[in-house]
């Protein structure tokens, strides 16, 4: 079941760089949150603080406190804790070359020492069969690499492996941006299917897609978030001009 | 205007020509010294080839025949502790360079230190290994001639995994990142198994590098005209037994120093193909 995430006065930096700037922000539990922007507003620093995932740059620091359910993620856990309980789907597919389809699903829980066989097998059918990608692939789960498949199967692969650790959380970070208009379309009927369980935070650059998939809607602009509410009153009724400008197509 | 665009078009073709027949020339210069180095070992060297070449050890002074066995035991002794020695350690600093230690000072000293090293004529590695090790224990040892060796193996493989690590893209970092993997199991089983295709070949090329040396053999493992397969006792080498018998008067003992060089090199190719044979084999259908 997924959590809630609370976010209070976060602020983060790349070197000198104030890229976030005291965000504050409530994404509710099993619902997808769509997080908007032009290019370099910080909402992809914003996903990265929210598995710590930020602070694998050396010259990042971050402040502030990220709730995920009970836990204070930089206050009470690892960063190893974290991304197990929050998992991420990246832009650019990024399946491991090496390795197999079935391994590929099955890394998350075998590079941290999971090796019960036949409840590896189960785990990786149903986080493909939620990926919407078994149909496609159970003929050569072993054979094959998962670099073999196409772009738009090796994201869903992506999904089935984040999902395989069974996480709480689901950043996705323009998830769909590197793929044709079919695989997006698919990508965003599972983000509709998954978040019944998981709660989803997706950044994008496409509007249409925010409003398609998201309940909640967030506007990012230079490190601030500018407005935060529901996704049908971000789109048709926006409080601030910066944010009407925006999904106006006036700039970004 | 049309004849024009024609002429520009001949000149690209024949610039194109051109520009294939030196590549082509370029592959010929380059597989050309191989071929013949192999052509002449076979020429010189295959007739001396027999069965007592492979079970023989080496007829006293004078006598016709025998073989070089113990050589190619002592060799394949010698090389298995500088692998041992070289392969782990060279392994160990390209990771740390590479994962561990980017920017770093030390990193840098490191790859400096290395490079220097992998400058250091083998002749002197020699000298300095019988100073240290067979100075201090007053007798020449296999062990002291696979230490050499091992050492001039390590700049090699650190520098190549270094490389290859650093050529694994940065997305594949963070999808094991992100799946919870702590750091280091994420080097070891995501970063350096997607590269161990460039790292193995590293550890073939100084392999096969140190496989023909014998200046840091000559005061180190020293030769062995008997069976020794012990690493406190001087060992036989096919290089050393190749230079001791090259320069020997008798010509019988060079047609068997061109048998012994024939050997090495068939048993270094023999070597790194297998090696990248039994790698090669988990490789999957569509893994770049």
């Amino acid at each position: 079941m997924g959590v809630g995430i609370e976010v209070t006065n976060l602020n983060a930096w790349y070197g000198a760089n104030h890229t976030l700037q005291d965000i504050n922000l409530p994404i509710p539990a099993n619902h997808a949150t769509a997080l908007i922007g032009p290019s370099g507003c910080g909402k992809s620093t914003f996903v990265r603080c929210l598995n710590r995932m930020h602070e694998t740059n050396p010259i990042a620091k971050v402040t502030g406190s990220v709730r995920i359910g009970e836990i204070d993620i930089y206050a009470d856990a690892s960063p190893v804790e974290v991304r197990r309980r929050v998992g991420m789907v990246f832009q650019r597919p990024n399946p491991f070359p090496t390795m197999s389809i079935y391994d590929n699903v099955a890394s998350g829980l075998k590079l941290n020492g999971y090796s019960n066989r036949r409840a590896l097998d189960e785990i990786v059918e149903r986080s493909l069969k939620h990926a919407a990608l078994w149909d496609e692939v159970k003929d050569d789960l072993r054979k094959k690499s998962g670099a073999s498949l196409s772009g738009g199967q090796q994201q869903r692969m992506c999904i089935a492996r984040a999902l395989a650790v069974d996480p709480e959380v689901l950043l996705m970070d323009e998830p769909a941006s590197a793929l044709d208009p079919v695989s997006t379309s698919k990508i965003e009927d599972l983000i509709f299917q998954l978040k019944s369980q998981y709660t989803i935070v997706i950044v994008t650059h496409n509007m249409q897609q925010a409003a398609r998939v998201a309940e909640k809607t967030g506007f990012f602009l230079n490190g601030r978030m500018v407005e935060f509410d529901s996704t049908h009153k971000i789109f048709t009724n926006p409080s601030d001009k910066r944010t009407e400008d925006y999904i106006t197509g006036r700039f970004g | 205007m049309a004849q024009r665009k024609n002429m520009r078009g001949a000149l690209r073709t024949i610039t194109d020509h051109v520009a294939t027949g030196l590549a082509i020339l370029a592959t010929v210069l380059v597989v050309a010294p191989l071929v013949a180095i192999f052509g002449y070992l076979i020429y010189k060297g295959a007739s001396s080839l027999n069965l007592a070449f492979f079970t023989e050890i080496p007829k006293p002074e004078g006598e016709v025949g025998g073989g070089m066995a113990n050589a190619i035991v002592g060799s394949a002794v010698l090389l298995g502790v500088a692998s041992l020695l070289g392969i782990p350690i060279g392994i160990g600093g390209g990771i740390y360079l590479a994962e561990f230690g980017r920017g770093t000072r030390l990193a840098n000293a490191i790859r400096f230190t290395a490079d220097v090293l992998n400058g250091v004529p083998s002749i002197v590695m020699g000298i300095a290994i019988y100073s240290l090790i067979v100075f201090q224990q007053k007798h020449f040892s296999a062990f002291s001639g696979g230490v050499a060796l091992g050492i001039m193996m390590i700049p090699t493989v650190t520098r190549t995994t270094e490389e290859m690590l650093l050529m694994v893209p940065h997305s594949i970092r963070e999808a094991a990142l992100g799946l919870g993997v702590p750091n280091w199991r994420s080097v070891l089983s995501i970063t350096l198994k997607t590269a161990s295709p460039g790292v193995i070949t590293g550890c073939m090329l100084a392999f096969a590098r140190v496989a023909g040396e014998t200046a840091p053999l000559l005061f180190t493992a020293l030769g062995n005209q008997f069976w020794s397969v012990d690493l406190n006792q001087p060992i036989a080498a096919l290089p050393l037994q190749i230079y001791i018998y090259a320069i020997s008067p008798y010509d019988d003992q060079h047609r068997l120093a061109w048998a012994g060089a024939l050997v090495l090199i068939a048993l270094i190719v023999l070597a790194v193909s297998l090696v990248r044979y039994v790698a090669g084999r988990g490789i999957l259908k569509g893994a770049s």
